[in-house]
């Protein structure tokens, strides 16, 4: 503990220093603007503005770049909930409840709720990592591929769960996000499959092109056809107050904890953890509600729960960066990027070896989430007078900011045609009732499934039942000797998450068929007649 | 007939007046800002070394180094797009052992041919392979590695970062040179693959230096050999190949500056002289230490010798490789 304290006491002696204290500033600050640009994601931003720091010392350059990660996720979550557009897959949840909110204009108390949310999660995942940050690290490297596949079986269930309307489109449109992303090279050989000879489409379709597409110009149609513009402009008239009431911040309070804690759990496995979180947290927010078909029309405690969630996981993926040296995802690849052009090479050693360089950055993502609350609370009246702009002026605005936004991700025009092609699906889909959120998800999913379902396979050599039987393996072999006593708990828990995971699938399944508790399965699924 | 003379005069005026303009270009070049396409993500090994040597380049040419980072298709969307631009010395690329040789042996259809389609500017840098286990993997030196994976050749595991990533290529050479044809499991980056060999779930791989100092150090897995004919002083402890037992296998990643087709050679000559002024440069040298890059010798950083090696490393890795669908 004193250890611990010591330790929190030198970052913050590093992070407060008046040049990190304005670097972490200035990074939140660009971050939230650049952001906040429809389609342009917390990887483009990081990406784009990794240079600038180049010129800065180290500690300076990684305190910056965590607030300008922050800054975009805050960003991101503030164009999803104003017009309806994620820039990645956490914020397609917030869009679910948080537009809705915005058309029944209370953008305000959405916008507030999320920052306030974050900032509470920020605050929880900061001492988590002091406290647990090694131990916790023991998970990570406990999931391997067969774990991250059942984790990813559960990951889609939740993912129908997302749908207000019929359950059977929710799951073809799941299905149909899986086709799409097996668009690209296959993992093991490098084959293309159905691309169609098209070179852009070799490493797949970008999820930035798709969700700008399917959710900004479907929407943009939409709301040019006939009779539409006008309900747009009804909703610049109905804005009524900017910060959320005493009877909002009762109502999130249980969903922000609930969703700093499933946040804080899932962000540290790495690859494909962090991005379940923000749909874990509305899917258990939606099943323990009184009033479940609230959620897709505007209920606070869906924006609450996934923003929290996005948050925690958003910090605790920082774990195996520092504790391992290894990045959990692309965000924290472009981190290492960074230490490795300042002549840091990172690995488990960084932690003891660069003690204030790690704990200076730990204390700067407390910093960096006061800042984000500091600047985006008053922020929100601007946001919300944005709404007020006429539609006529909104709408080719959104549409040139969004051709930049995909442009930029990989500097690729054939992405900016496809999100019109997708645009043109989109709307569609929304014409025919097809919400496109389970399809996202159906697409972020699909390719961390397959490939781990892949690898789980290949490293079995084909046993299926490597997902069940390594649970009860360590047993299994020391029966004939009788030294079953001798197992800890590690040994049969690191078998067990896989079967676990898919034991909790199972029973979800369950419950959405058993006819006794049907009655309750249609209030979370309504059949639209 | 008139019409047909006055257009080929024309022509000819004009013809004359670009070559003039040739001529005039090189003397003043550059006059303005330079591309750098980098084919990888901003961050990644080839996109450190293109920002710490382009800076220095900028300040011989006088004229800022922009670095594009156009990413995807294990680079060859970047080179696909050097190779098609402008060739007046304006858009260069750092490619790598991958987008400009092992490229030409997994992608038959590939868009172009590292040896007709670019002209050499200059090796950069070369960057150790390291052959890796996790660490309580059973063989003790790669002696008993060599006799353990050959035993075992069923039920061992290769971690690979995604076909035609650099631990794909240079391992797929170690299997060669062995004589085995493990699984290859494959991640999506370098990163996801370390987590699964530190997690004990896969057996070996085979990765850049860089990438591998922290682990090693750490003790988290173990370094079996490094592919290079002298030894590394980032991990002094890891014997050499030849060393070890196992002289054929040498190989190292490496980087290089290459211009479109048709860049006027005055031009090359130009970029060729400010790259190897920036491999002089303290701080660069220290950096590349620092990050266990090698630096080539004055005589390898000509155009010739590039284009020499681009050949040699075509004809290697189309022997060991096989294409990809």
């Amino acid at each position: 503990m004193q250890e611990i304290l010591s330790n929190l006491a030198l970052g913050f002696s590093v992070a407060a220093s008046p040049v990190n204290l304005g670097l972490c500033l200035v990074g939140a600050l660009v971050g939230t603007l650049v952001g906040v640009l429809p389609g342009i994601g917390t990887i483009a931003t990081v990406a784009m503005l990794l240079p600038i720091t180049f010129g800065l010392p180290p500690v300076g350059a990684l305190i910056m770049l965590a607030g300008i990660y922050y800054g975009a996720q805050y960003g991101g979550s503030t164009t999803s909930i104003l017009v309806n557009i994620p820039g990645e897959a956490g914020s397609v949840v917030t869009a679910l409840d948080g537009h809705a909110m915005a058309k029944k204009g209370r953008a305000g108390p959405a916008l507030a709720i999320a920052a306030i949310g974050s900032f509470f999660a920020g605050c929880v995942a900061t001492v988590l990592i002091a406290l647990l940050g090694a131990p916790l690290t023991k998970l990570a490297l406990a999931f391997g591929p067969a774990e991250y596949f059942s984790l990813m079986v559960l990951g889609l269930i939740f993912a129908v769960v997302l749908a207000k309307g019929s359950v059977l489109k929710a799951i073809a449109m799941i299905v149909l996000g899986l086709l799409l992303s097996m668009v690209g090279s296959d993992i093991e050989t490098g084959a293309s499959r159905m691309a169609f000879n098209i070179p852009e489409l070799a490493d797949g379709l970008g999820f930035a092109t798709v969700a700008m597409g399917l959710f900004g110009f479907a929407e943009i149609i939409r709301n040019l056809d006939a009779g539409s513009a006008t309900n747009r402009d009804l909703v610049q008239d109905k804005v009524t107050g900017l910060m959320p009431t005493a009877k909002d911040l009762k109502e999130s309070a249980p969903a922000i904890v609930r969703g700093t804690a499933l946040g804080s759990i899932l962000g540290i496995l790495p690859g494909g953890g962090a991005v379940i979180a923000s749909f874990a947290a509305y899917t258990l927010e939606k099943k323990i509600s009184k009033n479940p078909r609230s959620f897709g029309h505007g209920n606070i405690r869906g924006v609450a729960g996934p923003e929290s969630a996005n948050n925690a996981a958003a910090q605790t993926s920082f774990i195996p960066l520092l504790t391992l040296g290894i990045p959990p995802n692309a965000v924290m690849a472009l981190m290492v990027g960074a230490m490795t052009i300042h002549g840091i090479i990172p690995g488990p050693q960084v932690m003891q070896k660069q003690p204030e360089l790690v704990w200076g950055m730990i204390a700067s993502m407390w910093l960096g989430n006061l800042m984000l609350l500091i600047i985006n609370l008053p922020l929100v009246g601007i946001w919300v007078r944005l709404l007020r702009v006429p539609y006529r002026l909104m709408f080719p605005s959104i549409v040139v900011f969004c051709a930049i936004g995909i442009y930029s991700v990989n500097n690729a025009p054939t992405d900016v045609v496809l999100a019109g092609i997708f645009g043109l699906l989109g709307y569609w889909l929304i014409k025919h009732d097809f919400e496109p959120a389970p399809l996202l998800l159906g697409m972020v999913l699909g390719p961390l499934m397959e490939e781990n379902l892949r690898r789980a396979m290949l490293i079995a050599r084909g046993d299926a039942s490597v997902y069940f039987w390594r649970c009860v393996q360590p047993a299994g072999q020391r029966l004939p000797s009788g030294d079953i006593a001798a197992l800890t708990f590690g040994d049969y828990a690191k078998g067990c998450i896989s079967p676990m995971l898919l034991l909790l699938s199972f029973v979800l399944i369950v419950i959405a068929i058993l006819p006794s508790i049907r009655s309750k399965r249609d209030e979370v699924f309504v059949e639209e007649s | 007939m008139t019409i047909l003379k006055n257009f080929a005069a024309a022509v000819l005026v004009g013809g004359a007046a670009l070559a003039g303009a040739t001529v005039a270009q090189a003397q003043d070049y550059p006059t303005r800002q330079i591309t750098m396409i980098v084919p990888f993500a901003a961050g990644g090994p080839t996109d450190v070394v293109a920002r710490l040597v382009g800076e220095q380049m900028s300040k011989t040419l006088g004229q800022p180094i922009i670095i594009e980072n156009v990413v995807g298709a294990g680079g060859t969307t970047g080179a696909t797009r050097a190779a098609r631009a402008a060739n007046d010395g304006y858009t260069i690329i750092m490619g790598h052992m991958g987008t400009h040789a092992a490229s030409q042996a997994l992608y038959p259809k590939l868009a172009y041919d590292p040896r007709s389609d670019f002209e050499p500017i200059a090796l950069i840098n070369g960057a150790a392979i390291v052959v890796l286990a996790k660490k309580d993997f059973p063989p003790k030196n790669l002696k008993e590695f060599v006799e353990y994976v050959k035993k075992n050749e069923s039920s061992v595991n290769q971690a690979h970062a995604g076909v035609g990533a650099v631990s794909y290529i240079t391992c797929g050479l170690l299997n060669g040179v062995i004589g085995i044809n493990p699984v290859g499991v494959p991640f999506q980056g370098t990163g996801p693959a370390m987590n699964a060999l530190v997690g004990g779930q896969v057996d070996y791989m085979c990765d850049q230096i860089t990438n591998v100092v922290g682990q090693v150090k750490a003790g988290t897995i173990k370094a079996y050999a490094i592919a290079t004919p002298e030894r590394n002083a980032s991990l002094p402890d890891v014997p050499t190949t030849t060393e070890a037992g196992l002289p054929g296998y040498q190989t190292t990643a490496w980087n290089a500056l290459f211009a479109p087709k048709g860049t006027p050679p005055a031009l090359v000559a130009k970029l060729n002289a400010a790259a190897a002024k920036a491999l002089d440069d303290e701080k660069v040298i220290a950096r590349m230490k620092d990050l266990g890059n090698d630096i080539p010798k004055p005589e390898m950083r000509t155009p010739a010798a590039l284009g020499n090696l681009v050949k040699d490393e075509v004809d290697k890795w189309k022997k060991f490789l096989k294409p990809v669908g």
